[in-house]
């Protein structure tokens, strides 16, 4: 800043200006009612809340513009509740700004920093200890100190190791089997290739085996998404199109960015959509990723028929369905 | 003395003779708050956090944290007869079979996201009027290290009901876990029990957000406000406000009972919220499976600005000896997250370095006095509000007619032209304004009306604003760019070069002000107009 | 305009056309069960109506479909696409299209009952298709099952049309229409032909009582109350959010500037 120039000065606080209810009774009385008014809601809320409890059954609805047809009880009880707890508010607060004294007071501040004799002194006190404890000095002491800290903090980690296993195959493998029947989801009825018509799909499963029971974790890695094309539309090299059926072709339905249940098929494109993250595939090209974040194609299924004419697969899943992680190779 | 006075004056000595904090109380008790409804804004996240102990309280007595397989047969028919996790069928029967239960659920969905909101909006608050500087820079980490934990908090509270919503943000939590290079399967197995989605997790982040979290929060909220206490409130600038006082109203009673009467409205407008609007309705969502998914999935708003990155992202894998290194999600996911808020957190030392102010700060400053931070900030938000955008993509392309992959394609360029853009515009619009308030100190206020001069010619009427305004107006410190040599007296470069001419630039940049009007200026001004 | 344009070329024949379909039906309805000789009958009224359909197809559908179905550069063939598809795409007023955008919109239908069936019956006399099926066929009140039905519905079609059938975005501005207050005569059609982008359901995949399930819990959807208040429009945490941001934070910010204001 140029020295030169005269800089405007505080004028200080402004002088008070006092409020009607301060100056006039009947002002004040007026506030005074009106904080009891809010206070009296308050109250109405309660018994509102109270009331719909006992008296309105759980089963009844309302119909209310905006909202909708809603249930009562649901609604009363909130409306109650609220009115209950705003207006305690509001009263206490009216009551602050219109009848509590309302005269600004002034504190002062004190620098958080010491006076430079007791910052000396502590500096002074802190030397002190140190050399007492010989600190600076007992190297050996110091670093067996480290050592121990550092490895008393592992010890919580080495204790969370049974948190769960170790994976195995886990990630690489699912329930396809060669010549397992795939299954509708839900139903569990195998296919044949002509229960499917141009332009169908089927979320399948892998068949069970007798007595088993699927899990979300079986349901997580085997879901397949089965669709039916005009052969001619594919444009796949000779070795995926072997493993197509009569136009049937199947992909595992766990992403192969987050693992989201991929299948919004578009029947006319012939794109698959995730709707986690909008990666898109492109059937015809054995779900090339066309859009979105995605970085690989979803997994095909070999699928044939078996002696019966039911659908099966030709063989696992060649690569590991899902999300990518470190071990996965290709 | 009256019959209360006596009495009043009983119950202080009880509580004296026991205690002996007549000093302690009587300091505190007149304790000075600067009143203002933007320092409202970090008490509404207060209240909201023990609204969520209460209501979170209340849903722990009827939820089941398990994930073994249940028949629901409770009243919502739809579901009659599905299997389901017996979270899912608890939350079920919270929201039906417990009178007031899904009030109660709502009023806690509710307040987490008024909760997260008003954290947001507070820590904006606290950035552009700069009340991080020193001495507040502690609060200001601890201020950071809440919002974190509270997005952590709110994902694993929407994640608790195991329903085909939450189900699927889990799986894509498990598919981030997964990607962390070289220990990624193991965490995921260890966080899981096993192979996605198994038994453990839920009951596993039960305990983490109803004790683990709430306890942390508890203490860091305690310290962040014993700060606040001891440190004495911040106060906007104003005549009678200095750097060396506080005006504001005594805490008891005046303060006491508008922060005691707000809280009560805080909760009085969740549980309106609670009772009109629905929130999180699971029983549509149905019970979660791997196979099965929802058009336009997407977490909570505090979480859909990750979504949205990791949405827009190109599609970049490493595939080499034998390893797969998932760019696409760990870049959204973990590395930007990761980059802005260890730059949010470490922004006061930054400045601090840049401007090479030590100086304690109670005053705080009004946005357009301090054009970089006020245009870093925007840009900032800038950047959030597109990945955020993103994130809501298929619902804004639905109900705008917009596409997809339109939007996907707008926020993916907008990240980076659209940020800088706003930083550049900001800063513009600081320095318009204050050349707009030198005027008003130097001019006067427009009045509007209209003389004729004896010569016939028209001019408005210009009213000198009062000394309380011109004070306002131009109190704020405009501290020159730092002058920083990167070359010594014998030519040698200095060493720490590169840093020196990044804090030299940025140090201009900082710098550049309209001037603040004078009394010197404005008697000049005055002079040559008679 | 366009559309209200052709509207009107087609009013100025529908009169007549109602007048005779309504009196083919109604005389094939007294006459058949009056007459021993049923079949003959029948049969003579189904040849009226597949020419009455050729008609209408001639005028309102081969400038794009060709002249005897056969599919062109623009549309695609609708040889043995059945009644069902039309009385779907017609019935619900997508065909005739309105303009060439990413995909036929519902609208109010521009040919009546009796002119989609004609038309109906036209394209399924041109090969074998999927019949349509009226109101009355579908028992789902009787046969359905809601809870299976929202098993079905989640795993095969809230994908694109969300959990509540609100309706999903496709890509490329493609959409999945929203569910609510369609008929179950036209759900079920749909689920047997795949119109536009949606794929075939089949009967062997998803069996005709299944269907029936999945109708019934649509059905369900549509009328499902709000139970916990205003719905937000079902379609999960975006509206929340907007929600929490404007109405919570708004009121609470306008409370704090009343709190902090000087009281007169």
């Amino acid at each position: 800043m140029n020295h030169e120039f005269e800089k405007f000065s505080d004028p200080g606080l402004p002088e008070h200006v006092h409020r009607n209810a301060d100056v006039d009774p009947i002002a004040e009385k007026r506030a005074e009612q009106q904080v009891a008014i809010l206070f009296v809601l308050s109250a109405l809320g309660t018994i509102l809340l109270i009331g719909s409890y006992i008296f309105i059954k759980p089963s009844s609805f309302i119909y209310l513009p905006v909202l909708g047809d809603t249930n009562t009880q649901q609604l009363l009880l909130g409306v109650g509740m609220a009115m209950s707890l705003f207006f305690i508010g509001m009263g206490a607060v009216q009551w602050a700004r219109k009848l509590m004294s309302d005269t600004e007071v002034i504190a002062e501040r004190h620098e958080f920093r010491s006076p430079d004799e007791d910052r000396a002194d502590f500096v002074a006190t802190v030397k002190e200890q140190a050399a007492l404890a010989d600190v600076g000095r007992r190297t050996l002491i110091k670093r067996s100190l480290g050592l121990a800290l550092g490895l008393a903090g592992l010890s919580p980690l080495i204790l969370l190791r049974d948190l769960g296993p170790l994976p195995k195959k886990e990630f690489d493998t699912t329930d396809w089997k060669k010549g397992t029947r795939l299954v509708t989801d839900p139903g569990d009825r195998p296919i044949k290739p002509s229960d499917l018509e141009v332009g169908a799909v089927a979320q399948v499963l892998p068949e069970l085996s007798g007595g088993t029971v699927r899990s979300l974790e079986n349901i997580g890695k085997d879901a397949v998404l089965l669709i039916r094309l005009r052969p001619e539309e594919f444009n796949l090299d000779t070795e995926r199109l072997s493993w197509t059926h009569e136009g049937i072709i199947a992909f595992s339905k766990i992403c192969s960015h987050m693992g989201c249940a991929v299948a919004l098929y578009e029947q006319q494109t012939k794109h698959l959509l995730c709707p986690c993250h909008q990666s898109t595939f492109d059937v015809t090209r054995a779900a090339k990723v066309i859009f979105g974040p995605a970085a690989r194609p979803l997994p095909q299924l070999a699928i044939t028929i078996d002696a019966d004419g039911y659908l099966v697969a030709q063989q696992p899943f060649t690569e590991p369905v899902g999300p990518s992680f470190w071990e996965r190779s290709s | 003395m009256t019959n209360k006075e006596r009495i009043a004056g009983n119950v202080a000595g009880y509580v004296d003779d026991r205690t002996g904090a007549a000093k302690w109380l009587k300091k505190n008790l007149t304790k000075v708050f600067p009143d203002h409804w933007s320092f409202m804004l970090g008490e509404i996240a207060l209240y909201s956090f023990i609204i969520l102990l209460l209501s979170g309280t209340f849903l722990t007595f009827w939820f089941d944290p398990s994930q073994r397989d249940v028949i629901y047969n409770g009243s919502y028919a739809p579901l009659s007869h599905v299997q389901m996790s017996a979270a899912y069928a608890s939350t079920l029967h919270i929201s039906f079979d417990v009178r007031g239960g899904l009030l109660m659920r709502q009023i806690h969905h509710w307040a987490a996201l008024i909760f997260m909101t008003a954290i947001v909006v507070h820590l904006l608050r606290v950035f552009f009027t700069g009340a991080f500087r020193k001495p507040r820079e502690f609060n200001w980490l601890i201020g950071v290290g809440l919002l974190t934990l509270g997005i952590v908090e709110g994902f694993l509270g929407y994640s608790l009901p195991d329903d085909l919503l939450s189900g699927t943000g889990i799986r894509i939590a498990e598919a981030i876990i997964q990607a962390i290079p070289v220990v990624g399967s193991y965490l995921s197995f260890f966080a899981f029990g096993g192979p996605f989605p198994g038994h453990v997790f839920i009951p596993r982040i039960y305990m983490v957000h109803i004790l683990l979290l709430p306890g942390i929060f508890l203490a860091l909220i305690t310290i962040h406000l014993m700060l606040v206490w001891y440190q004495k409130h911040t106060q906007y600038p104003g005549p009678g406000r200095t750097e060396k006082n506080v005006v504001g109203y005594p805490l008891m009673p005046v303060y006491m009972a508008k922060a005691g009467g707000f809280f009560f409205i805080v909760f009085g407008v969740t549980a309106f919220l609670g009772g009109v609007a629905s929130i999180n309705p699971i029983w549509l969502y149905g019970p979660y499976t791997p196979g099965q998914i929802s058009a336009g999935s997407q977490p909570d708003w505090y979480m859909g600005w990750l979504d949205g990155l990791v949405r827009m992202s190109p599609p970049i894998e490493t595939h080499a000896f034998g390893h797969t290194i998932s760019w696409n999600i760990l870049i959204p996911g973990l590395i930007i997250p990761g980059i802005l808020f260890t730059g949010m957190a470490l922004y006061p030392f930054i400045e601090s370095w840049i401007t090479g102010d030590k100086r304690e700060h109670h005053l705080l400053d009004r946005p357009r006095n301090v054009p970089n931070r006020t245009a870093l900030g925007i840009m900032s938000l800038t950047f959030m509000l597109i990945s955020l955008i993103n994130g809501g993509n298929d619902i804004i392309a639905t109900h705008f007619h917009l596409t997809i992959n339109g939007i996907m394609w707008f926020t993916r360029i907008g990240l980076f032209t659209i940020p800088p853009i706003a930083f550049v515009i900001t800063k513009r619009i600081c320095l318009s304004l204050q050349r707009a308030d030198r005027d008003l100190v130097l001019h006067g206020r427009e009045t509007g009306r209209l003389v004729m001069t004896p010569a016939g010619e028209f001019i408005e009427v210009h009213e000198p604003i009062s000394a309380a305004k011109a004070w306002t107006l131009t109190q704020h410190l405009q501290d020159p760019a730092l002058a920083i040599e990167n070359v010594d007296e014998h030519g040698v470069r200095n060493p720490a070069g590169i840093k020196g001419r990044i804090r030299a630039r940025w140090s201009v940049a900082n710098a550049e002000q309209i001037p603040a009007a004078t009394v010197t200026e404005r008697k000049e001004l005055e002079d040559g107009h008679h | 305009m366009k559309r209200l344009s052709r509207y009107r070329r087609h009013k100025f024949a529908a009169p007549a056309l109602i007048v005779a379909a309504l009196i083919s039906i109604g005389t094939t309805f007294s006459i058949a069960s009056a007459l021993p000789s049923q079949q003959r009958m029948e049969s003579t009224a189904q040849t009226t109506q597949i020419a009455e359909g050729k008609q209408i197809f001639a005028r309102g559908c081969s400038s794009c479909h060709g002249l005897n179905a056969e599919g062109g550069s623009i549309a695609p063939s609708l040889i043995g696409v059945g009644a069902a598809s039309v009385d779907f795409q017609v019935g619900t007023g997508r065909m005739p299209m309105a303009d060439m955008s990413q995909q036929a919109m519902a609208k109010k239908p521009i040919y009546n009952e009796e002119e989609t069936a004609a038309l109906a019956a036209y394209v399924a006399s041109l090969a074998p298709g999927p019949a349509a099926v009226t109101n009355d066929q579908l028992t789902w009140e009787r046969d359905g099952n809601t809870a299976q039905g929202g098993e079905l519905f989640r795993t095969n079609c809230a994908m694109c049309h969300n959990f509540a059938a609100q309706g999903g975005a496709l890509t490329n501005g493609k959409y999945a229409p929203s569910l609510m207050g369609t008929e179950a005569n036209k759900i079920y059609e749909a689920m047997i032909t795949g119109p536009q982008s949606m794929p075939v359901f089949s009967d062997k995949t998803i069996t005709p009582e299944e269907k029936l399930s999945i109708i019934k819990w649509i059905k369900a959807a549509q009328k499902e109350p709000g139970l916990g208040g205003a719905s937000l429009g079902r379609v999960g945490p975006v509206t929340e959010g907007l929600l929490g941001w404007t109405l919570g934070l708004g009121l609470l910010i306008g409370v704090a500037v009343w709190l902090a204001s000087k009281a007169r």
